[in-house]
């Protein structure tokens, strides 16, 4: 069985982004990048089955511009087979990443593909379940747990109000959740390795996929401010405080 | 494609959750733009005592009612061919569901079969087609304007009031349930059982970090909830941990939550735990490190021990 699985380059989950000035978009000029770390849990749970002799090939697929490649490169390091780029300029809407997967999908017939839960710049949490509809696959989300028993795929769901256990029939769909694994880091020696791995491109013309945006971002604002707070010295005057100033006990 | 809204409602075949009536709020705020009926869908199975609760709700025109077997646990698969079914057949210009863990499950695969874009996790309602959204958890909001006929949109409940829960009489009508797919089907579920409130409702929470040091601490964390009626929650770290299970996580990637008093005991202030609570209106850090960036985002400070702080905090509650 083929593993296929979806990362995206975003800025590093340590740095705090602001907004540029124009409030266009957030400043991502001389910033960290890496592996969305929800992807990086998928990488390592495709390997994991390879691993354990579930999975006999894991292609790691990336849309986006050429800098992603370096992201490619990184989950070859970690022990992907091959790597494909879609190329293009800006990260397209989770529908038409949707798109240009099911097309890959309809090329390489994976048994299983596996995407992170949402990505952390464009929080939007939507890219895995539209795959799953569009490739007529049934989805498990959020997954903190995933075994493979013959043709069925038995997935532990983190959901609002604890744990869920769903089976699915293969094909089908995976969404990373935090607690699925603990990713591991790629050793020198299988980053000297990774070079040689194949990194294939395409694009979406070749793919037939339109990737026109359906909705445009007017404006990119920073927050509001939260207002500078005191400390209190103790805990009586916390409590003091709490009634008597905020009025919230 | 016309302009009426369809409101997939949260619940559990029982009770109808407080996130439907914040998602209803988004579509009372969309009609006021211009959009036309509000159309709540309830989808499961046995569920009449949330159908009577949802034909209760002033600002619904008309409820809808899917009961079926394979619609019992409400598994995307299955759900997303009754909306399909709805939209296609009907006169909708919008499809919401609150931003929970079933809406985000449901909402993304329901957009992709009618093949059109969807705006996550809203945070204002600014026109007919232009929404507010959190990005890079929370540190800039992204004004999104939808160019679909439908839209499709998924509400952060902490960002809209609930809407009134009595009041109405609407008849409920039963819509066609198509035959299962049958390519899911439910195992099993451990749903966490407290007799607190719950996280996403809460007015007050408390909740605990690393510094916590092990699950058996918790309890001093309760014993102050207990006294002043709060909900717990966590950090990651102390989920991954093992302290607590991973429901009670707040946060970016955890649950969102806005309470009147957030009381943050043994956090450090990462930003993907900012991001799940800064907007409380009341913000509580205890940490015995001054540097901590929770402190930067705090109302009230207070420097200390949480072993010690803690049993002190019970006390004066009286
Ligand atoms: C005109 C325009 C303006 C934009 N402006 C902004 C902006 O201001 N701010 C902003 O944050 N974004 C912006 N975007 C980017 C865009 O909205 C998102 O980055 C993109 O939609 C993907 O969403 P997501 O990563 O949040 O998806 P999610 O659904 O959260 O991603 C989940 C998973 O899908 C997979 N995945 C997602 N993207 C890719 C990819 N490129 N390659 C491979 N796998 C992937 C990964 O497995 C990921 O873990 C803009 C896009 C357009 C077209
Ligand atoms: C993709 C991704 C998603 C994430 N999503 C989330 C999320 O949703 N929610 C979330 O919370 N985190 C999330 N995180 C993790 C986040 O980055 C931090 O690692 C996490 O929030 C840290 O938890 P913490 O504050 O409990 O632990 P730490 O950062 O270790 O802080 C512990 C604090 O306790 C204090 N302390 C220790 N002992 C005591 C004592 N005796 N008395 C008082 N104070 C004490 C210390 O001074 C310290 O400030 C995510 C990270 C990533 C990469």
């Amino acid at each position: 069985m083929k593993v296929l699985v979806a990362i995206k380059r975003v800025v590093d989950a340590n740095v705090k982004v602001r907004v540029k000035a124009d409030n266009s978009a957030v400043e991502l000029a001389n910033i960290k990048m890496a592996i969305n770390p929800f992807c990086e849990i998928a990488i390592e749970e495709a390997i994991r089955l390879k691993e354990k002799g579930h999975a006999s090939e894991v292609l790691v697929v990336s849309i986006g511009p050429d800098t992603c490649q370096e992201q490619l490169r990184t989950a070859l390091a970690l022990g992907a087979d091959r790597a494909l780029q879609i190329k293009a300029e800006d990260s397209p809407e989770p529908l038409a990443i949707a798109k240009l997967l099911k097309a890959v999908v309809d090329q390489e017939q994976p048994g299983l593909v596996i995407l992170g839960k949402q990505s952390i710049d464009g929080d939007n949490n939507q890219t895995g379940q539209m795959l799953a509809a569009l490739a007529n696959m049934p989805q498990g989300t959020f997954a903190s747990d995933v075994e493979i028993e013959g043709d069925s795929l038995q997935v532990t769901r983190e959901i609002d109000g604890g744990l869920q256990k769903v089976s699915l029939k293969m094909p089908a769909v995976v969404t990373t959740d935090l607690r699925l694994n603990e990713p591991r880091y790629a050793s020198l020696p299988n980053i000297m390795k990774a070079k040689r791995k194949p990194l294939e491109t395409q694009t979406p013309e070749d793919l037939g996929i339109d990737i026109s945006p359906r909705q445009t971002v007017l404006e990119v604002t920073p927050p509001p401010e939260r207002a500078a707070g005191v400390k209190v010295g103790s805990v009586s005057e916390l409590v003091e405080k709490l009634k008597n100033e905020a009025g919230v006990l | 494609m016309g302009n009426a809204i369809l409101v997939v409602a949260e619940h559990d075949n029982s009770q109808l959750k407080g996130a439907t009536l914040n998602t209803l709020q988004a579509a009372v705020e969309l009609k006021a733009q211009g959009a036309g009926a509000i159309e709540l869908l309830i989808a499961g199975q046995g569920s009449n005592a949330v159908v009577e609760q949802a034909a209760a709700l002033p600002d619904v025109d008309r409820v809808l009612v899917a009961d079926a077997g394979n619609l019992a646990h409400q598994l995307p698969e299955e759900v997303s061919s009754v909306v399909v079914n709805l939209l296609e057949g009907g006169d909708y210009g919008y499809l919401l569901a609150p931003a929970t863990t079933n809406g985000k499950n449901l909402a993304p695969r329901v957009a992709a079969l009618m093949d059109v874009a969807q705006v996550s996790d809203i945070t204002e309602v600014v026109s007919a087609d232009t929404f507010i959204r959190p990005i890079y958890a929370g540190n800039a909001l992204a004004k999104v304007q939808s160019h679909d006929a439908l839209k499709v949109v998924t509400v952060r409940t902490t960002a809209f009031a609930a809407v009134a829960e009595t009041g109405g009489a609407v008849e409920a009508t039963s819509v066609d349930a198509p035959a299962a797919l049958g390519v899911s089907s439910f195992v099993g579920e451990e749903l966490s059982v407290s007799e607190r409130p719950e996280l996403t409702s809460a007015r007050i929470i408390i909740s605990g970090g690393r510094g916590m040091q092990s699950g058996d601490n918790f309890p001093l964390l309760e014993a102050v909830a207990d006294k002043i009626g709060a909900a717990v929650g966590a950090s990651r770290a102390a989920v991954d941990s093992g302290f607590v299970s991973n429901d009670m996580q707040v946060g970016q990637t955890g649950k969102i939550v806005a309470p009147d008093l957030y009381i943050a005991v043994g956090i450090s202030g990462a930003i993907q735990h900012l991001a799940g609570m800064k907007d409380s209106k009341v913000i509580v850090a205890i940490n015995n490190d001054e540097e901590a960036p929770i402190f930067n985002v705090a109302d009230f400070g207070l420097v200390a021990d949480l072993f010690e702080a803690l049993p002190e905090l019970e006390k004066e509650l009286g």
